[in-house]
């Protein structure tokens, strides 16, 4: 392995990503930012929400910035470098096995996600006005969390990127990212489902669904969430499946 | 010595629409479409079982028409396109059995510029050499070098989305130069470059290749090809036609000149006559139209003229070319390399 060719892969995507960063920043926390405020605040001080939901918003607005942002963060430059301009040839011409270009492409995701998530939580904190009752008291359990949602987030983009040409990118939105983001309980708990007992188990195949309910059970045990040990189970198998179909589809997109 | 570049009966044949790295071989997919139900199926062949090769430190061309093959090889033998069967070396190397090995021996620039759009200028050059390991002040260098040598100094730190065709063509031979390769692939380095320009790069490929390197470019250019290559292959339909010096080549075409002559009427009696003529050593008849090899041009076509009126017919068009890779190209395959 060429560590060398893979860290200077990752210096150039952050020296990429530090130069789009204002851009960056606008287009994946601000609208969790005004969701946070609207439902979050406006809502609940109008009497139309009750308190408690503060408490559920935190963790599902942080999931749903760290999938957007590891899914924008690689799905988004793969699709143009795959296109006709081609820029990606130069890192696959690199002296490194290409599926390690994509493993790099993956971790810069990561990085983002988390980043991303860092800056969020406490930011819907203060929106929602300080007084939501967050807890890092397992701080173990809730690195692996983070960490698993973000690999998530980041393989879900590679497998994305290499699938979707840059016609589609609009039916990205509204065809995938949409619907995961609406049936994926990050505005509400998997439980608050119970109702419509077909879309419950429907919404299992959403990746987002365990992302929200483990960093709702890691930072607001509180309220109500899915088992910890099968969410870490099933992000964890998620992540492999991810993993291994976006390396392939990666693979087949590079070489002719 | 070891063969710089060896290829063995490399096979490509593509299933359409042809994929992502097709693209790179800048091969257009074409093809009979299959049966009923699957019409959207085709196959190409790319490569018929090609095999070359070439010795360390020469200038080699790939000199053939459009779809005959040449992006495919290169993309095969730069690690970009997966050969259907065959095998593919360079200095030694099996390419797809050690890609790694084989990427770091090589510099390649394809058909179309595909700079980091994300990147200045300048960039490119240093992330390019960081990709190889080399090390930070040796890239700011060498960079600053090429840069120089290429004229792009004064535009060194801008974002290359900005940049002209022949600027985008000048970076990518630069960048294909950062890790100084032992083997340079070029795949139609001049298309789209200005006189000057296209000179310039002449003087830096052979300026290159005097430091021992190896040079593998591909053109449909026989001006090109001539200028700078001590050995061509043509290639068509996916397989070598030719091979050798460009003076080999150029004398192995019979007579050397081409006399291509177009008369009101076909006529065998008229071509079994200009077969007769002196220095005529073959005559190829199509038709109205005759190409005839000849080892004297003008003189030879008042002699035409009169065999022609003989057969009672009338010489329309009439054009005579010197002994060249075009003419060479055109005895083999019956079609300009143009077409």
């Amino acid at each position: 392995m060429n560590w060398k060719a893979f860290l200077a892969m990752l210096s150039r995507d952050a020296h990429v990503a530090r130069r789009n960063f204002v851009p960056m920043v606008m287009q994946t926390m601000l609208q969790p930012m005004l969701f946070t405020f609207v439902f979050g605040r406006v809502l609940v001080s109008g009497g139309m929400m009750t308190q408690s939901y503060q408490d559920l918003l935190i963790p599902g607005v942080m999931a749903i910035t760290m999938l957007m942002t590891g899914v924008m963060g690689v799905a988004m430059p793969l699709i143009a470098e795959f296109q006709f301009s081609r820029e990606i040839e130069d890192r696959l011409l690199a002296p490194m096995a290409i599926e390690w270009l994509a493993v790099e492409k993956i971790l810069g995701g990561m990085i983002q996600a988390l980043a991303a998530g860092a800056v969020v939580a406490p930011a819907a904190w203060l929106v929602l006005g300080r007084g939501t009752a967050v807890s890092f008291s397992n701080v173990a359990q809730f690195a692996c969390i983070a960490i698993l949602v973000a690999m998530m987030s980041s393989a879900g983009g590679l497998l994305l990127g290499c699938s979707v040409g840059q016609t589609q990118i609009g039916l990205l939105f509204s065809m995938v990212l949409a619907p995961m983001i609406m049936f994926g309980c990050a505005y509400y708990p998997w439980s608050a489902l119970a109702a419509f007992p077909v879309v419950q188990k429907l919404v299992l195949i959403n990746p987002l669904v365990y992302a929200s309910e483990g960093l709702r059970g890691t930072m607001t045990p509180h309220v109500p969430h899915m088992d910890l040990a099968l969410v870490i189970g099933v992000l964890a198998v998620m992540n492999i499946a991810l993993i291994a179909l976006g390396l392939n589809r990666f693979v087949k997109k590079a070489v002719g | 010595m070891t063969a710089s570049i060896r290829t063995r009966d490399l096979r490509k044949v593509y299933d359409s629409p042809a994929p992502f790295a097709a693209g790179i071989a800048g091969y257009s997919p074409m093809g009979t479409p299959g049966p009923k139900g699957k019409a959207k199926k085709s196959e190409v062949i790319a490569l018929d079982g090609l095999s070359l090769d070439i010795e360390p430190g020469v200038i080699f061309g790939l000199l053939g028409p459009n779809g005959a093959g040449k992006s495919t090889t290169v993309g095969i033998l730069t690690t970009r396109v997966r050969p259907t069967s065959g095998d593919a070396q360079v200095c030694g190397i099996d390419v797809w059995k050690e890609q790694v090995r084989a990427k770091r021996l090589i510099g390649v620039v394809q058909q179309r510029p595909n700079l980091d759009f994300s990147l200045t200028a300048r960039e490119i050059l240093s992330f390019h050499a960081a990709y190889f390991g080399i090390g930070s002040a040796e890239r700011a260098k060498h960079a600053a070098e090429l840069l120089e040598r290429f004229q792009l100094s004064s535009r060194a730190d801008e974002l290359v989305r900005g940049f002209s065709g022949g600027m985008m063509q000048r970076l990518s031979i630069a960048r294909a130069m950062m890790h100084n390769p032992q083997v340079l692939f070029l795949d139609e380095p001049s298309t789209g470059l200005d006189p000057q320009t296209r000179l310039l790069l002449w003087e830096i490929i052979r300026e290159y290749n005097k430091s021992g390197k190896t040079v593998l470019l591909t053109t449909h250019n026989m001006e090109e090809a001539d200028a700078l290559c001590s050995r061509i292959a043509i290639v068509d339909h996916g397989k070598t036609i030719a091979l050798g010096s460009p003076t080999e080549l150029k004398q192995s075409i019979p007579g050397g000149y081409l006399i291509r002559a177009r008369f009101s009427g076909a006529s065998e009696t008229l071509a079994a006559k200009l077969r007769q003529l002196p220095g005529v050593s073959e005559v190829n008849a199509d038709g109205g139209g005759i190409d005839i090899y000849a080892s004297r041009g003008g003189p030879l076509v008042g002699a035409v003229v009169e065999a022609a009126s003989g057969a009672g017919l009338d010489l329309l068009d009439v054009h005579i070319s010197e002994p060249s890779l075009e003419n060479l190209f055109l005895h083999h395959t019956g079609r300009s390399l143009r077409q």
